[in-house]
């Protein structure tokens, strides 16, 4: 009796074990294990093949003088900053489209679609949509007398126009958390707001968004992320030109890494190793919540 | 329901609504409708500058043949196809297991373990650059499918894990104590009762690993290059350096490369919503 339940106990206290290890390895490998050896290439001047020289800080020194670096960092907050707009939007469209109306089905699905289809498809949609010649934005600017401007070649407006592409599918992802959100305000506070006269905006502010919170918060989550790998859509419509005006961090780093500009691993390094202390941030934030909701059950 | 139901408000409303919504369809989605009818127009009608009248002749099949025969698109799906699938499959084994674990035991460190997997799933994708192209580049598997669909397994376990482990949270604990007082074995618990269980977790997380996986651009470009092992993505943006100005077949060929996604977009819309929205409802 005793034996067995020994070895009840050890089997338990097994099975965790090799039931996580596979995942656990793999994770330890490719993602955890790289971040450090990221941080340590950033102290190292790599081309990549040959042997490694270490400088210190130097890479670091460096950047804190490299004007196209903060042309990505500046880049980056507006991105962060106009991204957010995805939010209001895709409450705005939720609202909209949260009605039983015959067909809403299918125009819920077709306002999701924009998310779906991948960054490059989008990027090359919008770079079509801005063409100075033949773009539709131009044709249309034409009608009303304006234009034509070449959004992608304007270095002042150059990044305006790639967030805008990019709001495109993350409004489409903020709407279908809205609308699963929408789904399951409590009626009955609703009923009774609109015996106290709740309407509009009040009701909206009041008694909508508070129970809205859940749906937020994680838009808020994946629309800061969505912003800060904002990778694709710079690499396929601009490369970020025109002279580097568009770059972002992300951008930067591979440009720096990989590109006809030489391969400087280590200088690389360091760029994305500022982009993960911005995102570490709001991961310990993330973090953070999510023990207190733990801690709470 | 808010807002306040359209049958309930007045019939000039209602009309107004019902027309407002498939204009405000069309202007949503058109950059996209742009591009379906360029994906058609004749080569002719693309230098002529003729894009918004109407088209001289449809090329349909002409053009949708064309970027099949004349480009590697084909072989870019193929490889895409070769990523995509394995990495879901993978992904999910992992994490079936891991989150299992994770829900299921009391031990030292699990809040540690699952920390490890909602912090790493949050990173940006460039500290990971520049050692995991080196760590494929050393393993010999650079400019691989295999090598890309290995690192897309491990990064997508850690979402995966949050998704699994949060799913078997909310399943009965009874059914794992009541198997436990038979003497099931804890293997036969995961396989036999759990995991039918998580059939819906599984249909969620598939759908969505897919389109996240066929859509990726970052890392088929440090990973691969050259129409051998490249995915669509990646092989769209070549193309699109060699097509320059042809763009009846840069639009085909998107529509061609949007079209996996979307397809199973549309025939399990509701696993892809369930598993996107996770958490946006207590």
């Amino acid at each position: 009796m005793s034996a067995s339940r020994a070895s009840r106990f050890n089997q338990r206290s097994l099975a965790p074990v090799l039931f996580l290890a596979p995942a656990v390895l793999f994770f330890l490998f490719y993602v955890i294990f790289p971040i450090f050896q990221s941080i340590q290439i950033s102290l190292y001047d790599w081309d990549g093949l040959g042997p490694k020289t270490y400088v210190g800080v130097d890479n670091y020194v460096e950047l804190m003088d490299d004007e196209a670096f903060y042309t990505s960092l500046k880049n980056n907050v507006i991105w962060l900053v106009l991204y957010m707009l995805a939010i209001p939007a895709g409450l705005f469209i939720a609202l909209f489209l949260n009605q039983t109306v015959f067909g809403m089905r299918l125009y819920k699905s077709l306002f999701f679609f924009p998310f779906v289809i991948s960054q490059v498809v989008v990027g090359l949609v919008f770079t079509w949509f801005y063409d100075p010649s033949y773009g539709l934005l131009n044709v249309i600017l034409g009608w009303f007398g304006m234009g034509p401007i070449a959004i992608l070649g304007d270095e002042t407006w150059v990044t305006y126009g790639i967030i805008f592409a990019g709001l495109w599918p993350q409004t489409a992802y903020c709407m279908i958390l809205y609308i699963t959100g929408l789904n399951a305000v409590d009626p009955e506070q609703i009923e009774a707001g609109r015996l106290d006269n709740a309407k509009g905006w009040k009701m909206l502010w009041y008694i909508i968004l508070p129970q809205l919170k859940p749906a937020t918060f994680i838009a808020l989550v994946v629309t800061v992320i969505g912003a800060l790998r904002s990778f694709d859509l710079v690499s396929i419509m601009t490369a970020g030109g025109p002279w580097g005006s568009s770059r972002v961090l992300a951008y930067y780093m591979y440009e720096k890494a990989f590109s006809e500009y030489g391969f400087r691993m280590g200088y690389g390094a360091a760029i994305a190793v500022v982009l993960f202390l911005i995102m570490m941030i709001y991961i310990t934030f993330f973090l953070v919540k999510m023990y207190r909701d733990e801690k709470g059950l | 329901m808010f807002p306040t139901p359209i049958e309930r408000r007045s019939v000039a409303l209602q009309r107004l609504y019902k027309t407002a919504l498939p204009i405000a369809m069309v202007m949503w989605l058109l950059p996209l409708i742009a591009v379906a009818l360029t994906s058609i127009r004749s080569a002719g009608d693309i230098t002529a500058g003729n894009y918004w009248g109407w088209p001289t002749s449809f090329n349909l099949i002409q053009n949708y043949s064309d970027i099949f025969t004349n480009t590697p698109l084909g072989s870019y799906m193929w490889n895409s196809v070769r990523v995509t699938v394995p990495t879901v499959i993978g992904a999910l084994a992992l994490s079936c297991m891991s989150g299992f674990a994770l829900a299921v035991y009391k031990f030292k460190g699990d809040m540690l373990v699952f920390f490890m997997f909602v912090a790493g799933n949050f990173v940006p994708f460039q500290i990971l650059m520049v050692p995991v192209r080196d760590l494929t580049l050393q393993m010999g598997l650079y400019n691989s499918v295999t090598g890309l669909a290995l690192f897309h397994i491990a990064f997508q376990t850690g979402f995966c894990t949050l998704f699994m482990r949060n799913f078997i949270r909310s399943l009965p604990v009874e059914l794992i104590e009541a198997a436990r007082v038979e003497g099931v074995k804890e293997w036969r618990i995961f396989w036999f009762i759990i995991l039918p269980l998580m059939r819906p977790a599984i249909a969620a997380l598939a759908v969505l690993v897919f389109t996240f996986i066929w859509n990726d651009y970052f890392w088929a470009t440090v990973l691969t290059q050259g129409a051998e092992s490249q995915p669509v993505t990646a092989g769209l943006y070549s193309l699109n350096g060699q097509w320059v100005a042809a763009w009846h077949l840069v639009s085909a060929g998107s529509i061609v490369a949007a079209l996996p996604p979307v397809a199973i977009f549309f025939l399990l819309q509701k696993h892809f919503i369930a598993g996107l929205t996770l958490g946006a409802v207590k």
